[in-house]
């Protein structure tokens, strides 16, 4: 269990520094690492496959999304970068307290939930299950995916000229 | 139990720092950002609850639905911000007044 509180602090930290930093450039590679340990969190909860897809899609795809995003637009003149500094700073600087206040109040609290917990699972193999049992949801992220994909034509398609 | 509150609690931080994100800046790709962090949120909140009642399987066939939907938003949010950036010419959100009557 130790082990676990530790990994989830540098997961709370990763996601602190990937907001709280100036560059947008650090905070997708900060997004990236917070993937990257979610995966690992995932991995030591018995959820291989969930955390493979975490690593290949959120902290690799979305990652370079975003950075191909950042590279897109233009930079900041030094003028600019002073300007912003002072006015994120007056904004972020309340988040590091009420992370903390926050963290050491629900320490405190000895909360014991009462789950009811359902039958005990009768198939384990995720395969059987999404294939088998979730075919809607396979449905559903086949739908998404269409949506995606004509989203984004729509929002690049070159305008036609008269 | 106290195993679900552990990590309800680092869940619940996680949480706030996302809402805050969204809710404090003004960057457009820095408000995908905390919405991306809300959604490692959920993700974790559903793999623990997976973990604690012994329903792994389904929880991971969920966990890579959410991760599909979640590539789907950010790829269609990026590009619409993009296409805001090049009409406004920047990604500041208070400079958006295309909409403004």
């Amino acid at each position: 269990m130790s082990v676990d509180i530790i990994i989830l602090f540098t997961f709370i930290m990763a996601a602190l520094w990937t907001v709280m930093t100036r560059s947008l450039l650090r905070s997708a590679i900060g997004l990236a690492l917070t993937s990257a340990i979610l995966s690992i969190i995932m991995f030591r909860l018995n959820s291989p496959l969930a955390a493979v897809f975490e690593l290949s899609v959120c902290s690799g795809l979305i990652s370079v999304l975003f950075i191909s995003t950042i590279s897109l637009t233009h930079p900041l003149t030094q003028k600019e970068v002073l300007e912003h500094m002072r006015e994120r700073l007056a904004r972020f600087w309340l988040l590091p307290f009420i992370v903390i206040v926050l963290g050491i109040t629900l320490s405190l609290i000895d909360i014991r939930p009462v789950i009811k917990l359902p039958l005990p699972e009768t198939v384990k193999d995720v395969r059987v299950v999404l294939w088998n049992l979730r075919q809607v949801d396979v449905m559903g992220q086949i739908i998404i995916l269409l949506t995606g994909v004509f989203g984004v034509v729509i929002l690049f398609k070159e305008r036609v000229k008269k | 139990m106290r195993l679900f509150w552990s990590y309800g609690l680092f869940i619940s931080i996680l949480c706030i720092i996302g809402f805050y994100c969204i809710l404090v800046t003004y960057n457009l790709i820095r408000a995908l950002v905390g919405l991306e962090i809300l959604i490692k949120a959920a993700t974790l909140l559903i793999i623990v609850a997976g973990y604690i009642t012994g329903h792994e399987a389904l929880a991971q066939s969920l966990v890579i639905t959410l991760i599909v939907i979640e590539a789907v938003v950010i790829t269609v949010a990026v590009g619409i911000v993009l296409g805001i950036r090049s009409h406004n010419n920047s990604l500041d959100a208070r400079k958006i007044r295309n909409l403004k009557g």
